[in-house]
C-alpha cells in the first residue's frame, strides 16, 4: 500500500480549498441545481406481487455539492442509484439533469460501484480497465494518456498501474474505480457505498481524495453510504431516507468549516451535534 | 520443488515404462493381431514419414482445421445471438438441445447422401458435428456475463461494438474455451469417422483399408498416428488457451490461496 497517499491527498485538498472562497462556490451552486430529483418512484412487479421500493422522493444536489444518502440498510438506495444512472426506468415522478429528463446513462455521469471486484474487467491491467470507457471518446492519444496517467497519480495508483485488478487489495481496486471515473471526466460523479468494504485508514484517504477531486474538477458528487461519520464529514447536504418504501425524512445542511480534516473536523462540535441529529431520525421508530 | 520435479518425472516415466512394457511383451508376439511393436514402427516410419504424408496427414488435418474453425466461428456467433437476441433464443433454443442430442457420429451417414464423398462432406460433417459444444458453451458464458459489468458497461456508455468485444467475449472467454476444447474432440472424432464411411484418403481410411486387407501393423501404426494427432492437438489447444486466458487462471489460482 502507498503509504504517503494519505498526506499528499489532504495537502493537495487543503491547498485547493483554501485558495477558493468555499461561499461563493455554494452560493453559486444555490442557483444551479444541477441533479433534480422529482417525487420518484420506483415499484417492482405488478398487481398483487408489486412492491414498492421508493415512494416519492424529492431531493436536488447542486452543481459543485457533495451530497450524501443516507438511511437504514436495505432501504433502496442502490436502486435509486441505479434510477438516476439511467439503468432502470422509474416507474412514476422523474430525475432530471439540467431540466433534462434522465431516460438512459447520461454522458455526464459516472458512476462508481459498490463492488469493487466485479465492476472492474478481470482481464485488463488497472491502466487498460482505466482506458476502457476512453475509447470512444476518441481522444489524442497525448490527451489520453495524461488522463489515465493523472487519474492513477490521484488515487496514488501509479505504481500498479501494469498489475490486474485481482492482483491488488480491496481497497486499491476501489482506487482503480474511482480512477476510472476520474479519468472519464464525468461533471456528476454517484458512489455507492464508495468505502463499505476496506479498512479505516483507506476508508479516510478515499474520503479525502473524494473532497480533493470536488475541488479541483469541479464535480458535482453523489454518495450513497450507510456510514454516518462518513456523510457528516463529507457532505453540503445529507439527504436522510426512511425505511420502507424509501422516502426523504429530511435534507440536513452540514455547514462544517472547509477545508475538511479527518482529525479536527470530526472533533468539532457541529460534527458530533450533526452526527446525533442524523443518527437519531434514522433511528426513530418510523 | 522438489515435489513438482518428482511429479514431472511420474508424468514422462509411465508413459515411458508402458511403451517399454508393450515393446517388451509384444517381442515375440507370433499373434497375428498384436504384432511386435518395432514390426508396428517399422510401418509407421514407413507409411507415414513421409510416404502418406502429403497426400493423407495433410489431407486428414486440412479437413479438421477447416471443419474446426467454420465450427468455433459460427458456434461463437449463433451463441452471441442466441443469448443476446430474445427472438433468436426462443426460437433456436429448444432446436439447439434437440441437435445436440444426435450423436455427431450418426451424422455423416446423411453428409454422404447429401453431399457425396468428397472433401465438402467430410469438412461439413466436422463443422455441423463440432458446432454444438462450442455454441452452447457460448449461450451459457455470455448469460452469465456479470450484471455489474453490463452495468459499467452502460453507464461507461460503451457502443454495441465494444460491448460484444471488449466485454461479453473476455467475460464468457473461459466458459467458451472450455466449449471449443469439447468441440475439438468431437471435431477429431468426425474426421475420423466421415474418412472411415465415405473415403479412401486419409488416416481414418488408411487405417480402416489395413485392417479390411489384413495389413494388421498398419492398422496399428495408423491408430498410433491417431493418437499422436490429438494428443498434439490438445497440447496446442491448452499452451494457446493458457496463454490467452492467463488472466482467468492467475484470478482462479489467487482466489483459492
Amino acid at each position: 500500500m502507498t503509504a504517503t497517499a494519505p498526506n499528499s491527498f489532504r495537502r493537495a485538498a487543503g491547498r485547493h480549498t483554501v485558495q477558493e472562497d468555499p461561499m461563493t462556490v455554494r452560493d453559486a451552486a444555490a442557483a444551479l441545481p444541477r441533479l433534480e430529483v422529482t417525487a420518484l418512484s420506483k415499484t417492482y412487479g405488478s398487481g398483487g406481487s408489486a412492491k414498492c421500493v421508493i415512494e416519492d422522493l424529492t431531493f436536488t444536489v447542486n452543481t459543485g455539492e457533495v451530497v450524501c444518502i443516507v438511511g437504514p440498510s436495505g432501504v433502496g438506495k442502490t436502486t435509486l442509484l441505479k434510477c438516476l444512472a439511467g439503468l432502470q426506468p422509474v416507474t412514476s415522478g422523474a430525475a432530471a439533469i439540467d431540466g433534462r429528463k434522465i431516460d438512459g446513462p447520461p454522458a455526464e455521469m459516472a458512476l462508481v460501484f459498490q463492488d469493487y471486484n466485479r465492476s472492474l474487467m478481470p482481464w485488463l491491467t488497472v491502466r487498460k480497465n482505466i482506458r476502457l470507457p476512453l475509447r470512444h471518446l476518441r481522444l489524442q492519444a497525448a490527451e489520453l494518456n495524461q488522463r489515465i496517467d493523472t487519474a492513477l497519480e490521484a488515487v496514488g495508483l501509479t505504481h500498479a498501474a501494469n498489475q490486474y485488478p485481482w492482483q491488488l487489495s480491496g481497497g486499491m481496486q476501489q482506487r482503480v474505480a474511482i480512477a476510472r471515473a476520474l479519468a472519464y471526466r464525468p461533471e456528476i460523479l454517484i458512489m455507492d457505498e464508495p468505502f463499505a468494504s476496506v479498512d479505516a485508514q483507506t476508508r479516510f484517504e478515499l474520503e479525502d481524495l473524494c473532497l480533493k477531486i470536488r475541488d479541483d474538477f469541479g464535480m458535482t458528487i453523489l454518495v450513497v453510504t450507510h456510514d454516518i461519520d462518513e456523510a457528516v464529514y463529507l457532505s453540503d447536504r445529507v439527504v436522510v431516507l426512511g425505511a420502507k418504501p424509501a422516502r426523504v425524512l429530511d435534507v440536513v445542511d452540514i455547514d462544517l468549516p472547509a477545508p475538511r480534516d479527518q482529525i479536527s473536523s470530526r472533533a468539532l462540535k457541529e460534527f458530533a451535534d450533526q452526527r446525533t441529529n442524523v443518527l437519531s431520525m434514522i433511528r426513530k421508530p418510523a | 520443488m522438489k515435489r513438482k520435479a518428482l511429479n514431472w518425472s511420474l508424468g514422462v516415466a509411465t508413459p515411458v515404462l508402458l511403451v517399454a512394457a508393450w515393446w517388451a511383451a509384444s517381442a515375440n508376439s507370433m499373434n497375428t493381431f498384436f504384432p511386435p511393436l518395432s514390426a508396428i514402427m517399422v510401418r509407421f516410419r514407413e507409411l507415414w514419414l513421409f510416404d502418406h504424408f502429403g497426400s493423407d496427414i495433410l489431407l486428414s488435418l486440412r479437413n479438421l482445421l477447416l471443419g474446426y474453425a467454420v465450427a468455433t466461428v459460427a458456434g461463437v456467433v449463433i451463441g452471441f445471438v442466441t443469448a443476446l437476441v430474445p427472438v433468436a433464443r426462443w426460437a433456436l433454443d429448444p432446436v439447439i438441445h434437440f441437435l445436440r442430442g444426435i450423436p455427431p457420429v450418426a451424422l455423416v451417414p446423411i453428409f454422404i447422401s447429401l453431399i457425396g464423398f468428397g472433401i465438402e462432406m467430410r469438412v461439413a460433417s466436422i463443422a455441423l458435428a463440432a458446432l454444438f459444444p462450442t455454441l452452447i458453451a457460448t449461450v451459457d458464458g455470455i448469460r452469465s456475463v456479470d450484471t455489474t459489468l453490463k452495468d459499467v458497461s452502460s453507464v461507461y456508455r460503451l457502443s454495441r461494438g465494444e460491448k460484444l468485444a471488449q466485454v461479453y467475449l473476455p467475460a464468457a472467454g473461459p466458459q467458451i474455451a472450455s466449449g471449443m476444447q469439447v468441440s475439438l474432440q468431437v471435431a477429431f472424432i468426425v474426421m475420423i469417422a466421415s474418412e472411415m464411411l465415405g473415403s479412401s484418403e486419409g488416416i481414418g481410411a488408411m487405417t480402416l483399408l489395413a485392417q479390411q486387407s489384413f495389413m494388421i501393423p498398419d492398422m496399428w501404426a495408423g491408430i498410433l498416428l491417431l493418437g499422436v494427432i490429438g494428443f498434439g492437438a490438445n497440447l496446442v489447444f491448452e499452451l494457446l488457451k493458457n496463454r490467452i486466458l492467463a488472466w482467468h487462471a492467475g484470478s482462479r489460482r489467487l482466489a483459492n490461496s
